[in-house]
């Protein structure tokens, strides 16, 4: 597997994807500079966490312009795996890619903290190592991930199964307590139409290793390996 | 034709999006006393110079409103000659 992990003017956290990926995950990753309009070959494109262009205007609303971004929209529409974690999710939601928006945190507060999150759905190409229903915990770090979007197409991405992770409790189930910031249906992660462009505001990429409290977000890494030979066969016809 | 123009656009959050600062500040105002303050709504504005003829500049002042300016799932604009 090769990746490739966009660095923007502001990203903070594509070290820890790079690390993530070459040093836990043992594959093959590369920094794409945000001027560059060359993804080197990748199989999964991470837009990773930060504050790019110091969160100006809105956030991910500035980056979304960037050279690569032209070609990360490319690479998507024909059937590339992309990933945008926190403020990664908040550029793939300004350029279109993803539905909806992310707004404010209703506590006014940034909240960085351990979440359970629940898996709602198993069969994508990010999640198909976990079990549905099963509770992952994974640490969030946003001042804007209260995810909006109008009522006909929350209802859209709950039928047909594109809200991937939901915060719940200890238990499981998906209170007003255990909503970090006032997302709609206590949405923390959905899926493009197609499946193939997830966005998310926890972090996967620092709940790696036990030692850092955490080793659930590997899986979601380890299911874009597992899932890639068979996108590519697909790709090869 | 080219002249410049100035342009204030005012950009409010869409009925029904919250606003959780203009919540937070009703909420300090009825701490205060100000109890008859129902309803605070924030937004932002932006001053425009711009240079060109002037059926251009009015479509391009639309234009990056809805290209960057606004996020058009939250927002609206107003644009103000």
């Amino acid at each position: 597997m090769k990746v490739g992990v966009v660095t923007f003017p502001g990203s903070n956290c594509d070290y820890d994807a790079y690390a993530a990926i070459r040093h836990v995950l043992g594959e093959q990753v590369d920094f794409l500079w945000h001027k560059s309009e060359d993804l080197a070959g990748s199989d999964l494109i991470i837009l990773p966490g930060g504050f790019s262009y110091g969160d100006y205007l809105r956030s991910g609303a500035i980056a979304r312009f960037s050279p690569i971004m032209k070609k990360v929209v490319e690479f998507a529409d024909s059937g590339g795996l992309v990933m945008g974690i926190c403020n990664g999710f908040q550029v793939l939601t300004e350029s279109g890619l993803l539905p909806g928006a992310l707004i404010r945190n209703r506590s006014l507060r940034f909240s960085c903290k351990y979440v359970n999150l629940r898996v709602e759905n198993n069969a994508t190409s990010f999640t198909n190592t976990c079990s549905k229903g099963e509770v992952l915990r994974i640490p969030i770090a946003h001042g804007d991930g209260n995810y909006y979007n109008f009522d006909g197409d929350i209802e859209t991405l709950e039928k047909t199964g594109r809200v991937v992770f939901r915060y719940v409790d200890a238990n499981g189930e998906p209170t007003d307590i255990s909503n970090p910031n006032g997302s709609i249906n206590n949405i923390a992660g959905i899926v493009n139409k197609e499946g193939n462009v997830l966005g998310m505001m926890p972090h996967p990429e620092r709940a790696v290793e036990s030692i850092l409290g955490s080793g659930d977000g590997l899986k979601v890494f380890e299911s874009v390996r597992a899932a890639l030979p068979a996108l590519n066969l697909v790709g090869e016809k | 034709m080219t002249t410049n123009k100035t342009a204030t656009v005012y950009v409010r959050l869409k009925d029904g999006v919250l606003d959780p600062q203009g919540v937070t500040i009703q909420k300090a105002l009825s701490q205060m006393g100000y109890d008859d303050f129902l309803s605070v709504r924030t937004g932002k504005f932006f001053e425009l110079e711009v240079s060109g003829s002037a059926s251009d500049i009015d479509r391009k002042i639309d234009e990056v409103c809805s290209k960057l300016l606004t996020n058009p799932v939250i927002e609206t604009f107003e644009v103000k000659k």
